[in-house]
């Protein structure tokens, strides 16, 4: 009798081959992309159950949940990619809420053509940073559009965390007198990003910051019971993230330049181009407000993680029915920290 | 007037290039309005061109009239 | 950072500052023209202006390429790009000027002009070799200091026959406009200026001599850090009160009284002087300005492409004429702060990063309440 000969698959090549748009359809190809990249490498046993959603275990608290898009370009810059980028983004949208991380789904609008090594590239440093992070990546969904319709790739990843009880953070809690504190250097992502970038043509040494808080935030919230908030400065940096803040609390802030932690190399870049570090974005940074009585604890507890060696107490939250973030530059003078009007753009005046 | 930043010459290439450097930021400038580039020589850069080059003695004498002012 | 931290020392600021305190005399008004729009960026950004005495006046000068462009010219340049199809190439601080018509280069661009922004004029040369089947402008913008760049790209395209590259030139002089400034019986009363850093390290300080001479008034010309500045701005008073009317340089670590000869030989051999510009808020200006000479004739974008200029009147709210002359302050405009902000600009002098409405909107507008 003749053996049932086993039915071959031929493995994806991944070395050389590229996206096609059945990848993206939902059968025979699709499976194979997520049986041979997605669920390898994102191994875990929520994702291996293989539904269309997953089934997590009950948890005792409130449930956070934030989501972030993806777009960057380059995909691949020094110190990272579009994929850990996904990770430490949403890892810290939902750390920074007092949440502790535990679940991501991740969705991926990939163009034909895109090349499989990169994307496998990209989904081993997600699962490598997830792994770092302690969240598990338990559901996604891959989508190919036509060749010219898309960037490369777009990732989406949307994170579920859990706040243990009692504790209620936001931006509206601040109140005049607390202490406003960075937890290191600013600019670092935003100059690596723009240094890749041909038409502007530098080259510097600066990595971006990009990490996942979530062990910071965590001692945080665990040890000062005087947190107000936290927020990371993403887009539109230092600058923007405080004014809103400030808005939403309906206080004015102080904040001194000479406190303000920034690399050399980034503040050169930013002369070169016309830009101002406070506008700049980081993605391995937070900002924290505390009540005076737990400042220097907090500084602290930023200072003994490793993302936090260069913590440093920036300013104060004052009465202001303007909302003003105001600045004292290291002259004694005082100059307004505005929201950022649209993007940076270098100048040449 | 414009944004022009002090950066040191690195590296001298042909055409009328440089490589110049500040605070470990490097970039490729344009030498052709400026003659006798030499590696070391600090220039003023802007939009990629470097205007002129700073005169360390001069440099210093500013540094100088700025202390003097300090009051005794 | 070398030749950069040393000039933004805040102990040595606090000492200046402190001179200047001690040798303002009480009874009397210092009124101080910064011509350049990079200074009035220093002032506001180290938030010097609240440190110096109240008798201390800063008056903002035209000094700002972008601010004194007339709407008519950005018209023409969003016409290249729209209207005749070449790919505009412009520094990122024209871009959001408004202009007629509620159009922008950033609006135009995403309504699908190929209008793309550059670092240096270099890198527009590039594009127009890199493009050979299309048309190329460069949008050249600037005082001096811009000018002798965009001069040497033009004799490399003439030298390597690059066919498809032009400038539309708007280069303009800044002795020119200081002394149109001056020359206005009915304008603002200066006591002295403070002359442009970059722009000097090409001209010399020697153009300012006519000013000091002829005008009576006290010219200073200031290196680009905060310590400069403040130094200039001590140096001034010091003249003002010895009643002398000279030409001082503060910025001699990169400024000579020459000059730099080889690009102003450049400029003169590329560039002529045309007979009259219009500045937005200074109206006619003559012989203020620069266009392609004969020789350059074909790299002239004016006379390549059909490009008639069309004066357009500002905004009837719009102040950015008197606040460029230094007679009205941005918080005078009606418009300042209220339906003109920088996401919404009426007037350049609110979108250009030098402008005095966007240095104080974004630096000062709440200090100075």
């Amino acid at each position: 009798m003749q053996e049932k000969k086993k039915h071959y698959v031929r493995p994806l090549n991944i070395k050389n081959g590229k996206i096609e748009m059945n990848y993206g359809a939902g059968g025979k190809a699709s499976a194979q992309l997520i049986s041979e990249l997605f669920a390898k490498y994102f191994n875990n046993e929520y994702l291996m159950q293989g539904d269309d959603g997953a089934y997590l275990p009950a948890a005792e608290g409130h449930i956070v949940m934030a989501t972030d898009s993806h777009v960057v370009s380059p995909i691949f810059f020094s110190g990272g990619d579009i994929g850990s980028l996904s990770v430490h983004g949403t890892v810290n949208d939902v750390s920074v809420c007092g949440a502790k991380p535990l679940y991501l789904s991740a969705g991926f609008i990939l163009e034909e053509g895109f090349p499989l090594a990169d994307l496998e590239k990209i989904v081993k440093s997600m699962a490598e940073e997830a792994k770092k992070a302690g969240v598990y990546i338990v559901t996604g969904d891959t989508k190919v559009v036509e060749k010219g319709k898309g960037d490369g790739i777009y990732i989406n990843t949307t994170g579920v965390g859990v706040v243990p009880k009692g504790i209620h953070l936001s931006g509206a809690n601040c109140k005049p007198g607390d202490v406003i504190a960075v937890s290191g250097d600013i600019g670092d992502h935003g100059i690596a990003i723009m240094s890749q970038r041909a038409n502007l043509g530098f080259e510097t040494e600066i990595q971006s910051d990009s990490a996942s808080l979530n062990s910071m935030t965590e001692a945080l919230v665990k040890e000062i019971p005087s947190l107000r908030c936290m927020r990371d400065p993403t887009r539109g940096g230092l600058g923007t993230t405080l004014n809103e803040l400030a808005t939403q609390s309906k206080v004015g802030m102080k904040i001194e330049e000479a406190k303000i932690p920034v690399k050399e190399q980034v503040t050169a870049a930013c002369e070169f181009l016309g830009l101002d570090p406070l506008f700049v974005a980081n993605e391995g940074k937070l900002i924290a407000i505390c009540g005076p009585e737990d400042a220097e604890k907090m500084l602290e507890i930023m200072r003994a993680n490793p993302l936090g060696k260069n913590a440093q107490i920036i300013g104060t939250c004052v009465e202001d029915e303007n909302c003003f973030v105001q600045m004292e530059t290291p002259f004694g003078g005082t100059r307004m920290v505005d929201w950022l009007s649209g993007e940076q753009l270098p100048r040449i005046c | 007037m414009c944004l022009a930043v002090p950066v040191q010459i690195i590296e001298v290439l042909p055409g009328d290039e440089a490589i110049a450097e500040i605070a470990g930021v490097k970039k490729t400038i344009s030498t052709a309005l400026i003659e006798d580039v030499q590696v070391g020589d600090y220039v003023i850069l802007h939009v990629g061109y470097a205007l002129q080059k700073i005169d360390p003695e001069e440099a210093q004498k500013t540094i100088q009239l700025f202390n003097s002012q300090v009051s005794a | 950072m070398k030749y950069i931290s040393e000039y933004r020392d805040s102990a040595i600021a606090k000492e200046i500052t402190k001179k200047i305190a001690e040798e303002v005399r009480p009874e009397r008004t210092y009124r101080l023209m910064e011509f350049c729009g990079g200074h009035t960026h220093v002032l506001s950004r180290y938030g010097l202006e609240n440190i110096l005495p109240k008798n201390v006046e800063m008056i903002h000068g035209p000094g700002c390429p972008v601010c004194v462009m007339p709407i008519g010219r950005i018209d023409s340049a969003i016409e290249l790009a729209v209207k005749h199809h070449v790919i505009l190439c412009t520094y990122a601080d024209t871009m959001r000027v408004p202009a007629s018509g509620g159009i922008s280069m950033m609006k135009a661009k995403a309504q699908g002009a190929d209008i793309r922004m550059v670092y240096s004029v270099s890198d527009a040369y590039k594009i127009a070799k890199e493009n050979p089947d299309k048309e190329v402008v460069f949008f050249a913008i600037g005082f001096e200091t811009t000018t002798p760049p965009t001069a040497v790209v033009l004799k490399q395209a003439k030298a390597e026959n690059i066919k498809n590259f032009s400038v539309f030139c708007n280069h303009v002089l800044t002795p020119a406009a200081m002394k149109h400034i001056l020359n206005n019986p009915n304008g603002v009363k200066i006591d002295g200026i403070v002359g442009p850093a970059h722009v000097s390290t090409i001209i010399g300080s020697d153009p300012y001599k006519e000013l000091a001479e002829k005008y009576k008034k006290s010219v200073v010309v200031a290196g680009f850090e905060p310590l400069d500045m403040l130094q200039a701005i001590l140096m001034l008073i010091r003249q003002i009160n010895d009643g002398r009317a000279e030409v001082e340089n503060e910025f001699i670590r990169a400024v000579k009284p020459e000059g730099n000869v080889k690009a102003i030989n450049l400029m003169k051999e590329v560039f002529d002087i045309r007979d009259s510009f219009e500045w937005r808020g200074l109206s006619s200006v003559p012989y203020s300005a620069l266009k392609l000479s004969e020789d350059y004739a074909f790299f002239d974008a004016e006379k390549r492409f059909d490009l008639p200029y069309r004066r357009v009147p500002d905004n009837k709210a719009c102040e950015c004429g008197a606040i460029l002359r230094g007679e009205k302050h941005p918080s005078d405009c009606r418009a300042f702060g209220t339906v003109c902000t920088p996401e919404t600009p009426i007037g350049s002098c609110m979108v250009s990063s030098e402008g005095a409405c966007a240095a104080y909107y974004t630096y000062g507008r709440r200090t100075k309440k």
